[in-house]
This record gives structure tokens, C-alpha cells and sequence, in this order.
């Protein structure tokens, strides 16, 4: 009996369910579609690098679904808690009928139960359909060929999400049933009569916070952009987002007294159409869900910045592997290491006698050792000179105004020697890479960086024009500061600087090491593979404890490993952005449903005296629209704050790709945050319609 | 004197074909420029439905109701709507303030629907809550009046428009009988004012301050009894002559 008074209660208020519902099912569907991305790199072609990766990946993913079901967990006791309230009546007829709490309780069980098993199965189904689309932005992101599509399904992630989503309706239970045997008769069966004493703000008080609040935001926004430089450590980002916090917090208090205060003495306006009507249920509500419009204000300003930066990131680390990755692979070897006038012994670096005796043939010549011809793989090489010396370090080259920028960058090892290479080596090296060449007269240097702190430093050096001595000569900066280049490949701006000299004046005893680096004769992907993989096969053999072997740094494990590190990042930022996004609209969404049994009574009054359908539609459009666009609203001002802050956090990845992820990210926002508008609009229009 | 409602031949059914109730038989009646008419008869009578068709919220199943010459049974959609807010006032029972806007902002959207400039409407509500006394109240929200205030602001609300014809839905129904009788002498003031004012009550003492009652039974009209030179008391007991006559059945009819 209790059983099919829950079954008919759902199916009554399928309507007011209908947005819940839909929560729930999209809520399962991507806490089932990130715990099973593992089987969708399943029936990809990658690396064991890789491998490790993607298991780390699905170790982190794990944590961050912890953290994603309380946020669930929270967003479903809490509609729960609106669909009871919505409710009352009913339970205080039931009660007047002399059903007792505890079967209550019961119907509310039942209904939690099947609303849940409904849910788990819908939403399965459909994570299991979005993991196969998945599949596809899987292979995109790992840049990865697909052996074979098969249709995946990931039964440990189905478990969990089953087991996840039955704890958090076990606690919407336990607090049903606190709710329910908490109430009293009387406000259940009044309760929606209760009217609501509207609580009139003093328009002044509002002005005053209000302007408190501008000031207090704008100090925040100061202090993360302008203001970047005076932070420290990292506990000072934390003043800024207490201070954004409250001054969000304080707006939305104070806005909707002054909002009133200025349109309402805008007589031509206020009194034109329903714009009264519409302007006075906005504040009614903004002033009764200040904390929560505060939280969704946060949680999209979170969303926006989460999805906007992650975005960035991976791409701008592509935009990096192809600028500062050019050619196929570079291999470094060590030189001289016997020319112990000058090598620090004390350095232990734990190279034995042979490998340091071994270590005056270059890269092709010890390759060859190894019984591997690493040339006739490339199409094309180049191999360049690297020369040290102790008397060209950091402290030589920053000159008289070593002492001023040692107080500003106290942390700095100064004694760092510097790498010299000769102008012809360096054309050689940029006219492969494609980048500038330079030109140079005996007695000028140029130093080459684009790390930006250490570009900064040098360049004060640069300006007054600091001179080197270099083996018996002066030379003087051809430029007075740091010129675009670097020689080693990395993902991004990294070179902290090198030191271009005219050819004549290396001594070459200094050598420090020799560089290959080229192109291989083939750009099929299984055929570079496999070579780099014979390469790593060296590394297997004995004779590396006689010859050091040189670093290799290919274009392929530079890629694999930034792209991991991105692919990383941007799985979680879009989980948890989707997440923020769609637990902020239906809370939105719930909200104004729940109410919209008071405003059914209003609207019928409105069009009882006699106002148009056009009219009472565009007044529920731009009621529900504020509502959804003010929190939007602030959290995107916040945003261009805060990204421009996460630019500068992530500067050393480069930023030039802001302008698609804003609007990927915006595409993102506009579908979740605006399909939830639009199906709280038609609901919302369906319960206010008259029936005739 | 001129029609402005004239009623004719309606009938209204409820309920399908194997159980019809009809809820009007057959009425007829007129309304003239200027007139205080109530509409009285016990719960059940047809009166409410009555309303409802002349207020255009219900459709008639068959005859004509014409206001100020025009058949509204045939008006559709928007032509209702713009009917309604133009050629019609409403009193409810409940008052059916919105309770969000003040006094004043009730007020003043009876008229920003029709598209009043905002000086006029202040004009124009400044003068209707002169006539109704309330300007003290018309910063106030519903909640911070009392229940004669709310009905008077509503009573402001309906005839603000200058409306053909101002219909009372048990008007003084919510409201005390010192708030009762306050409302309906404002009534009557409103009538020497020149509004037509069509009242709907089972109360007699309510219906007494009209100049005309009429009767309705079963859907049809009963009996119909002017006021002519009647003082108020006379005429009420006249009505009651009436009520009693209408049948033991009608214990609410006082």
C-alpha cells in the first residue's frame, strides 16, 4: 500500500521531479563516464610510458570522485530537501489521516528507492552511450591511433558508480526521516500559507555595503593582477579569495535593495508593463537566496577558470612541443671529462675512471661502440660544440651589477658556469630548427634566452652593457638585451641562457660536450618507434659501465610526456568543471521550480486582471533569466580576474591560445548552464499555464 | 439609459453527457449604466458560474452575453486579455493582492498593462485612493494591512481603469462586518460616482447597500427586487422576505 502510494506520488510530480530527475541521470552518467575512462585507452595503440600514465591518471581520477560525490551528495540532499518542503501539505494530510511518522517515512523511503534505482539504470545506460563518444576524445587527446573500435563497458566503474550513488541516497534517506519526524502538524499544513514577511532592506545601508563590496572586489582583482609581484608565498592568494568571497557574498546582499531603490525611481520604466511585478519577485528572491546564489556565484567562477586554464594548457603545450621541439631527436655527450684542471672533482657525479677516460670520442663515435649507426636512421644531422670554463659563470657575465640583482634573487647559484657555443655552430643550429641566425664581429657576444625570470636579469646586465672575458678576450653585448633562441629541446620557453661567440675565440680544451641533433629519414610513426625503441636497447648493455652514454631527447617522449601531464590536467578540470556547471544549474533550476507553486497563484492573478500571454511569458523569461545570468553574471567579471591570475601562474607554459579555450569554455557553459535555463523556462511556463 | 451588460438565453453544462449538470438554465437579465445590482442565492446556485461567464474566465455553452454592445462569448485569446483589463474591473474575495508589490505598486499595474505613462498613473492612483481613503496606506504591503485596507486597495486596483463594469466576488466575504460595512458605503459612493458595479454575495446585509437584487435558483433567475426609494433597513428586510422564501434549504443565506 505504501509502496503504490510512493509509485503514484512520483508519477503525480513527474513535472517537479522532471529537473531532479534529469540531475541525477547526468550526475551518474559522468561520474561513470571519467571512472571508466581507462577501458576506453584500452583499445588504443600507446606506450608503456603512456600506460603508467593512464594509471596514474585513473588513481587521481579516483580521489578527485570522492571529492565530486560529496559535491553530489550535497546537491541531492539538498533537492531532496526542496521536493519535501514542496510537499507539506501532503504529508500533513496523511498525518491528519492518522498515518504515523515512521510510515511517512516509509512513502518517502520507497519513493528515494525507486527514484534511485530509476536514475542508476537511466543514467547508466547513458554513460555507458557518452563513454563510447568519449572513446573519441580519448584517442584525440592521447593523439593516439585506434586499433579497433569496440564497444566498451567498464564493470568496476559501473560498481562503484552504483556503490557511490547508493551511499548518497542512503544519507538523502537517514535525512528524510530526520526531516519527517522533525516537523510539526501545524506548519506542514500551513506551512505554504505562512506568508513570507518580506524583509525590506534600508535602501542606504544597501547602497553603503554595496559600494563596500565594489571596493573590496576590485582590491581582491588589484591584488592577483597588478598586485601580483608584492605576493610571496602561496598563503597570500588566500587573502584575495576570502576577500572575493565576501565581497561576492555582500553584492548579492546589498544588490537587491539598490537595484529597487534605482529602478523604482525610474517611474517610466518601473511602472511600464510587468517590469514591476518582475523586478520585485527578483528581489524577493535574491534577497531569500543570497548564500546559495553566493555558492553557485563561486562554483562558476571555479568552473569558468578550471575549464578556461586546463583548455589553455593543452593546447598551449602543443603550440610549445612544435616551437621548441623542432627536429627529431638530440643527443648530448659529455666531453673531457678527464681535463680535471678545470673539472670539479668534488662534484661527485659518480662517473668511474673509464666511463671519465672513455669520454673524448663524440656521439656517432661512441654509438658506434655500441655497435650502433645512429646516422643511418636521419635524414639529416648537424653536430655542434658545447664549451665550459670556470671562469664564465653567472657571476662573470652579470658583472658590476651581480650585487643588485643578487638581492632580488637570492636563491640563484651564481658559480653556474655558462654554456658557450660559436656563432657558426649556432647558425647551424638554427637554420635546421628554422629560427633567426645571427651575425657577429670579433669582439661582441650575444647571450640567447627566453625564460623570462632570467631573460629579466640578464637584461639589466645587458643595459649597461657588462663586457666578458672569455679565454684572453673582451667582448662586449652586441645587443643590450637577451635575443630569441635556445639549442636544447624541451615543451616550452625554458633556455635560461647562452652565450654566442665569434668562432676564433673558443679554445677548444674547454669542450664540455658535443650535441647531435636531426631528422629522421622516416615520418611514419611505427618506424620511429621502433628506432627510438633500439635505441633505448642500448642502454641495456654492459658496455655503458666503460663509456658514458650520451642523453637522448626525442620529439616523440617530449610530446608523450607533456601531453600526459595535459591530458591529466584536462580530464580533471573538464570533470570537475562539468560537475560545478551542472550541480550550480540545478540547484538554480530547483529553486525556481519549488517555487513556482507560490507564483502560480501570482500569475493567475495577473492574468485574471486581465494581462496578455505575451506579457506574463516575457515577465517569467526575464524573471528566471536573471535569476540564472546574475550569478553567471559576477562569476564571469570574477573570471577575468582570475585567468588573467592563472596566466600569470602558468606563464611558463605560454598563453597564447587563451582566446579557444574561452571559447570552448563558453560552449561548455552555454549548453549545460543554458539547457538548464531553458528547461526550468518550459517547466516553470508549464505549471504556471491555466488550464481551461 | 444605456445596456451596458445585457445578458441573453445563457446556459452553461458541467460534467459529460451521461451526468449534465447544468449550472445556468436558460438566464436572461440587463444591466444598466450607473447601476449597484448583487447577484444573491445559495452555494450551488449558479451564481459564481454566473460571474465567471460574464467575466470571460468561463465560456458559456450556448446565448450571448454582450458588454457595452459587444459579444464577448465570441472573443478569443488576446481579445479576452485585452477585454478583461480594459472593460473590466475584478473584486475577489481573497483580494488577490500580489504581495511582493505595495499598496501603490498593486495598484498601478492595472494600469502599466495598459500602457498608462507613469505620470498618469500616478494621477489617476492618487485620485482613486483619495475617493477609497487609503492614501495612508499605499506605501504598505498586503501583509503590514488590515483585511478592509487590502480590499479597499483591490477595490482602488479595479476601478482605476474607469472599467465599463466592476464585478464583486463576495466582496466583504474575508472581512469583518465593521471592514464589511466600511467597503460597501465606499461602494455606494463609487455608484453615485457613476460606476456599474455587479456584486456577487449570499450575504443579505452585504446585497442591501445594492439597488437591485436579484435572485437566482437552480441556475435560473428566482425572484428580482428593486430598492426603489427604500431606506437601507427596509430594503433588507425586504431581501430577507425573500431568502426565506427561497427555501429552509438556504441556512447560509445569513
Amino acid at each position: 500500500m505504501l509502496f503504490k502510494l510512493s509509485l503514484k506520488n512520483i508519477k503525480k510530480s513527474i513535472k517537479d521531479y522532471a529537473i531532479y530527475f534529469f540531475t541525477l541521470i547526468l550526475g551518474i552518467s559522468i561520474f561513470y563516464v571519467f571512472n571508466a575512462l581507462d577501458t576506453q585507452t584500452a583499445m588504443m595503440e600507446v606506450s608503456s610510458s603512456t600506460r603508467e600514465l593512464i594509471k596514474l591518471m585513473m588513481t587521481m581520477m579516483s580521489a578527485v570522485s570522492v571529492f565530486v560525490s560529496f559535491i553530489l551528495g550535497f546537491l541531492i540532499i539538498y533537492a531532496s530537501r526542496f521536493l519535501i518542503k514542496r510537499r507539506n501539505k501532503e504529508f500533513g494530510i496523511y498525518l491528519t489521516l492518522g498515518m504515523s511518522k515512521r510510515k511517512i517515512s516509509f512513502v518517502l523511503f520507497f519513493e528515494t528507492l525507486i527514484i534511485g534505482i530509476l536514475s542508476l539504470a537511466v543514467g547508466l545506460g547513458l554513460g555507458t552511450l557518452l563513454s563510447q563518444l568519449m572513446s573519441i576524445i580519448v584517442v584525440n587527446m592521447f593523439e593516439a591511433n585506434l586499433t579497433k573500435y569496440t564497444f566498451v563497458f567498464s564493470c568496476s566503474a559501473c560498481i562503484k558508480t552504483i556503490l557511490y550513488f547508493s551511499v548518497m541516497y542512503l544519507f538523502v534517506m537517514i535525512f528524510n526521516t530526520i526531516s519527517v519526524s522533525k516537523c510539526k502538524l501545524i506548519d506542514l499544513l500551513h506551512g505554504n500559507k505562512k506568508s513570507e514577511t518580506l524583509k525590506i532592506k534600508n535602501p542606504f545601508i544597501c547602497i553603503i555595503v554595496f559600494i563596500i563590496s565594489v571596493v573590496v572586489l576590485g582590491y581582491a582583482y588589484y591584488m592577483v593582477t597588478a598586485g601580483f609581484g608584492d605576493m610571496s608565498d602561496v598563503k597570500d592568494i588566500l587573502v584575495p579569495i576570502a576577500m572575493g568571497s565576501v565581497g561576492t557574498f555582500f553584492i548579492f546582499w546589498s544588490l537587491s535593495g539598490l537595484v529597487l531603490r534605482i529602478v523604482s525611481s525610474m517611474k517610466n520604466f518601473y511602472y511600464k508593463g510587468l517590469n514591476s511585478f518582475t523586478l520585485r519577485q527578483f528581489s524577493s528572491k535574491i534577497n531569500t537566496t543570497v548564500f546559495s546564489t553566493t555558492i553557485i556565484c563561486l562554483m562558476l567562477f571555479i568552473t569558468i577558470c578550471l575549464l578556461s586554464s586546463c583548455l589553455t594548457m593543452k593546447n598551449s603545450m602543443n603550440e610549445g612541443i612544435k616551437k621548441f621541439a623542432p627536429v627529431d631527436i638530440q643527443l648530448t655527450n659529455k666531453r673531457n671529462m678527464d681535463e680535471d684542471f678545470w673539472y670539479d672533482r668534488n662534484l661527485s657525479l659518480g662517473y668511474n675512471d673509464k666511463q671519465i677516460k672513455n669520454s673524448h670520442i663524440d656521439v656517432i663515435e661512441k654509438l658506434k661502440v655500441f655497435n650502433y649507426d645512429i646516422t643511418k636512421n636521419l635524414s639529416d644531422y648537424i653536430q655542434i660544440n658545447i664549451y665550459r670554463t670556470p671562469d664564465l659563470t653567472l657571476n662573470h657575465t652579470l658583472g658590476s651589477k651581480l650585487e643588485s640583482i643578487r638581492t632580488q634573487f637570492p636563491f640563484l647559484r651564481y658559480d653556474t658556469m655558462e654554456d658557450i657555443i660559436k656563432i657558426s655552430d649556432y647558425n647551424k643550429i638554427a637554420n635546421l630548427y628554422g629560427i633567426d641566425t645571427y651575425s657577429l664581429n670579433d669582439d661582441e657576444f650575444i647571450i640567447l634566452a627566453d625564460f623570462q625570470s632570467m631573460v629579466n636579469m640578464r637584461n639589466i646586465a645587458l643595459k649597461n652593457k657588462e663586457v666578458i672575458n672569455l679565454f684572453g678576450y673582451t667582448l662586449k653585448p652586441k645587443y643590450d638585451e637577451c635575443q630569441d633562441g635556445f639549442i636544447e629541446m624541451s615543451s616550452q620557453s625554458i633556455n635560461s641562457g647562452v652565450i654566442v661567440v665569434p668562432d676564433k675565440v673558443v679554445d677548444e680544451n674547454y669542450l664540455y660536450s658535443d650535441m647531435l641533433m636531426g631528422n629522421y629519414n622516416t615520418t611514419d610513426k611505427k618506424e620511429i618507434q621502433n628506432i627510438e625503441e633500439n635505441l633505448n636497447e642500448i642502454t641495456k648493455n654492459s658496455l655503458k659501465n666503460q663509456y658514458l652514454l650520451p642523453d637522448a631527447t626525442t620529439k616523440l617522449s617530449i610530446k608523450e610526456s607533456t601531453n600526459s601531464l595535459t591530458v591529466m590536467v584536462t580530464f580533471i578540470g573538464l570533470y570537475l568543471g562539468v560537475i560545478f556547471l551542472i550541480s550550480s544549474a540545478a540547484i538554480l533550476g530547483l529553486k525556481e521550480l519549488s517555487e513556482s507553486s507560490d507564483n502560480k497563484e501570482r500569475f493567475r492573478m495577473l492574468r485574471k486582471i486581465g494581462t496578455d500571454e505575451k506579457l506574463i511569458k516575457k515577465a517569467l523569461f526575464r524573471q528566471i533569466g536573471i535569476f540564472f545570468m546574475l550569478p553567471l553574471l559576477l562569476a564571469i567579471i570574477h573570471s577575468i580576474f582570475g585567468i588573467r591570475f592563472a596566466v600569470k601562474i602558468l606563464e611558463v607554459f605560454g598563453t597564447d591560445e587563451l582566446l579557444p579555450s574561452i571559447i570552448m569554455t563558453s560552449i561548455f557553459i552555454v549548453i549545460i548552464y543554458g539547457g538548464y535555463f531553458l528547461i526550468t523556462y518550459y517547466c516553470s511556463k508549464n505549471i504556471i499555464k491555466e488550464k481551461n | 439609459m444605456e445596456n451596458i451588460l445585457k445578458v441573453e438565453n445563457i446556459e452553461k453544462y458541467y460534467g459529460s453527457r451521461s451526468s449534465l449538470t447544468k449550472a445556468i438554465d436558460n438566464l436572461s437579465l440587463t444591466v444598466e449604466k450607473g447601476e449597484f445590482v448583487a447577484i444573491m442565492g445559495s452555494s450551488g446556485s449558479g451564481k459564481t458560474t454566473l460571474l465567471n461567464v460574464i467575466s470571460t474566465i468561463d465560456r458559456v455553452t450556448s446565448g450571448h452575453i454582450y458588454v457595452a454592445g459587444k459579444d464577448i462569448t465570441k472573443l478569443k485569446g488576446n481579445e479576452l486579455n485585452k477585454f478583461r483589463r480594459e472593460e473590466l474591473g475584478f473584486i475577489f474575495q481573497d483580494f488577490n493582492l500580489l504581495d511582493t508589490l505595495t499598496a501603490y505598486e498593486n495598484i498601478a499595474l492595472a494600469l502599466s498593462i495598459q500602457n498608462v505613462s507613469a505620470k498618469n498613473i500616478d494621477e489617476r492612483i492618487m485620485k482613486v485612493a483619495d475617493e477609497l481613503d487609503i492614501k495612508s496606506v499605499l506605501a504598505k504591503y498586503p501583509y503590514q494591512m488590515s483585511g478592509g485596507q487590502k480590499q479597499r486597495v483591490a477595490s482602488a486596483r479595479a476601478i482605476v481603469t474607469n472599467p465599463k463594469l466592476v464585478l464583486a466576488d463576495e466582496p466583504t466575504g474575508a472581512l469583518d462586518s465593521k471592514s464589511a460595512k466600511m467597503l460597501l458605503e465606499k461602494f455606494n459612493y463609487l455608484d453615485e460616482l457613476g460606476a456599474t458595479i455587479l456584486m456577487v454575495t449570499h450575504d443579505a446585509f452585504t446585497a442591501s447597500y445594492s439597488r437591485r437584487v436579484i435572485f437566482i435558483k437552480d441556475g435560473k433567475i428566482f425572484k428580482e427586487i428593486h430598492r426603489g426609494s427604500d431606506t437601507r433597513k427596509e430594503f433588507f428586510d425586504k431581501i430577507i422576505d425573500v431568502v426565506t422564501l427561497l427555501g429552509g434549504d438556504n441556512r447560509d443565506a445569513l
